[in-house]
């Protein structure tokens, strides 16, 4: 076992499915030789080559769609956006092409890719960096969405998204890229993608999150247990499909919850987990289904974004709402 | 100004390459390509062939027998003297108006007739078609062409990606990234933009001050052709050579075939009178592929009215037999759509596929 930041996670799982499968083809602005902007790809192209790691010219509607036809050769690529807010620029090839390469041919194709992204505020970007929009993402079928918390969550989901046999959106928020380590074993190992991580049990109340906000809502639960009160909270891990089971075991449990993401309110995964929640448990609630979000402007000019982005206060007010409604 | 235009004398470098004149005359002697007798009856049955098969996909369109159509008379050269140049084994990315090439690539025709229809088997290419289904983004195609031709490349395989759009195609960004891509990494890719003079409307002069497509080639570093799309002889050459490039590893090349379409963009109501004069149309079907080819064949004792009779007929007869099966395919459901989204189904869908059984059992 080694302590790994996430960064390093995510940089040994690529290299373990470089080395596993000679299918897979890792990609995009800056991964070769400079091995990415935050140095994912660091060392990669060294050991594999330019033929199997390598930099892309500026366009990102072109690296998706470059790998929309690679998929159709027996390639398994591992695309980057170099940061998710230049997915605008690419919507067309993921949601219009690789989102329905199996649907629209009707199992004659796949398009086995898994894209990677950083994404996620407080790192003091400029715009279309910190944008989180998983919640577009999602809303498009054929798309998987996941999105790791920690370093060890990191390797195992992204070994198994590219294994996926379907489009992944990988989205890595750069705020935890290097803000601890964790141990991660070296060999690999796989999660699987829709299954939610309970992270701390509790009785009193359900905190939903993901990315970034999970450690906000361990710190919020943290200091509600100084009040007696016991939080779950659980961690997505992927966001399309939810694991819409484990959260509805813990909510029958604790009768409360609060959903919360980085994200605006408007839309959302979050809304659709509160509709979730209420279609099928309404009558184990003592309290409306609460959010936790960031409000519905555009992402922040960075010196705001302290107050705009969403944190363990906010949690931590919104829960005693709930157990005080 | 005391700097030369780059321009200056570009449409000499970019001059339109024809073989067989409008009276089937060859001009250019020495590109006359080295095609059988057999081969040259075949581009034309294929031609002939795909005649009908507009004709009779219209008329199955006006009768409700079919849905999307997108015509393709007058641009029959410049669709199957191009894909003639193929081998089985190369990859196919068409546009909507690129069915035929479809067909002579290997979909079964009743096939083609449920694509139109909205059926999903219609996208089903068979195992041995190595193909993706009708692109109906336009351009977007065009970037996955250079991803197939970078497969082919990484995996040693001696085989071409070819491409198609329109000259409204040529104005998209994913036109430009896909050729420049290819050519980054000199990939077996052939772009292909049948210039057919209009984007539904909007008539080619309004879609770039470029004088060709063609040239647009140029700021890619890649090789670009500007082809007369009424001759199958000048459009197979061409495409022919760059093929042969690009097994060689030598990268992509763009060609722009210079066609024109008869008849309406879609069957959907578009009406070309609303932007196409009589004159114009005239002038083009002076021009016509198949016209010119027999004329050519004619004088080479390689073709008669009875043998164009024959095949006529032949055609007419495989279009009935292909829309009886079409017919017999089993109505589309929501729960094999459901099926095809994922390989395994998510937590939602299978849920989902609980309702629609229960609704498609009603």
């Amino acid at each position: 076992m080694a302590q790994m930041t996430m960064i390093q996670a995510i940089t040994n799982a690529l290299h373990t499915e470089l080395k596993n499968d000679e299918n897979v083809l890792v990609f995009g602005e800056d991964v070769g030789q400079n091995g990415g902007v935050f140095r994912a790809t660091e060392g990669l192209q060294e050991e594999f080559g330019e033929e199997r790691v390598f930099d892309t010219p500026l366009a990102e509607s072109g690296i998706i769609g470059l790998a929309v036809g690679m998929s159709t050769q027996n390639l398994r690529p591992v695309p980057e956006i170099q940061f998710f807010g230049f997915v605008f620029e690419a919507m067309d090839a993921v949601s219009g092409q690789a989102a329905r390469m199996r649907y629209r041919s009707g199992g004659r194709w796949n398009a086995p890719m898994t894209i990677r992204s950083p994404f996620g505020g407080g790192v003091h970007t400029p715009e279309l960096h910190a944008d989180s929009l998983e919640g577009l993402m999602a809303q498009q079928p054929g798309l998987k969405v996941v999105i790791p918390s920690n370093p060890y969550d990191a390797k195992g989901l992204l070994i198994q998204s590219i294994r996926d046999n379907d489009p992944v959106i990988f989205l890595e928020h750069m705020k935890l890229y290097r803000s601890f380590r964790e141990e991660v074993p070296e060999e690999e190992y796989t999660i699987d993608l829709g299954k939610a991580n309970v992270k701390r049990e509790g009785n009193d109340i359900t905190f939903v999150a993901y990315g970034a906000m999970v450690h906000a809502a361990l710190k919020a639960a943290d200091e509600l247990k100084e009040e007696g009160i016991e939080a779950e909270v659980i961690d997505l891990r992927t966001v399309a499909p939810v694991d819409i089971d484990t959260i509805i075991e813990s909510v029958e449990k604790t009768n409360r919850a609060v959903v919360i993401q980085e994200a605006q309110k408007q839309a959302g995964i979050a809304a659709s987990i509160v509709s979730e929640i209420q279609e099928r448990s309404i009558l184990h609630l003592e309290a409306p289904v609460l959010r936790v979000t960031a409000p519905d402007t555009v992402y922040p000019f960075s010196e705001a974004e302290e107050v705009w982005l969403p944190n363990h206060k906010d949690i931590v007010e919104k829960a005693k709402q709930s157990i005080n409604f | 100004m005391s700097f030369k235009n780059p321009l200056e004398g570009i449409e000499e470098k970019f001059e339109m390459i024809q073989i067989l004149d409008e009276d089937g005359q060859i001009v250019d002697e020495d590109n006359v390509p080295d095609l059988s007798d057999d081969d040259l009856v075949e581009l034309m049955r294929r031609m002939v062939y795909t005649r009908v098969l507009d004709q009779r996909s219209i008329a199955l369109n006006r009768q409700g027998r079919l849905g999307f159509y997108a015509p393709t008379a007058g641009q029959e050269a410049s669709q199957l003297g191009s894909h003639f140049a193929m081998e089985k084994e190369d990859f196919l990315l068409p546009a909507y108006r690129d069915v035929p090439q479809l067909i002579f690539h290997g979909l079964p025709l009743y096939q083609a007739f449920l694509f139109s229809r909205g059926h999903y088997h219609g996208n089903q290419m068979p195992e041995d078609v190595n193909a993706v289904s009708p692109q109906i983004i336009i351009g977007a195609q065009i970037t996955q062409a250079a991803g197939v031709a970078y497969g082919f490349k990484h995996n040693g395989k001696k085989n071409v990606a070819l491409t198609y759009t329109g000259d409204g195609g040529a104005s998209q960004g994913d036109f430009y990234e896909g050729v420049n891509f290819a050519g980054a990494y000199k990939a077996p890719a052939i772009f292909v933009v049948q210039n057919n003079q209009f984007a539904i409307s909007v008539p080619v002069e309004k879609q770039s001050a470029a004088e060709t497509i063609a040239q647009k080639a140029a700021a890619a570093g890649v090789p670009g052709y500007l082809v007369d799309g009424m001759d199958v002889l000048a459009v197979y050459k061409v495409v022919k050579e760059a093929r042969d490039r690009a097994v060689n590893g030598e990268g992509p090349t763009l060609i722009e075939t210079m066609t024109y379409r008869y008849g309406p963009h879609t069957m959907a109501g578009d009406d070309p009178t609303r932007y196409r004069t009589d004159d114009m149309d005239d002038k083009w079907e002076k021009r016509d592929p198949l016209v010119r080819f027999r004329k050519y064949l004619e004088g080479k004792d390689l073709w008669s009215e009875e043998k164009e009779n024959e095949i006529v007929e032949t055609a007419k007869e495989e279009i009935k037999e292909a829309i009886k099966k079409a017919d017999k395919q089993d109505k589309q459901k929501v729960t094999d759509l459901i099926s095809i989204m994922y390989d395994e189904l998510p937590q939602n869908l299978e849920e989902q596929m609980e309702e629609y059984k229960e609704k498609e059992s009603k």
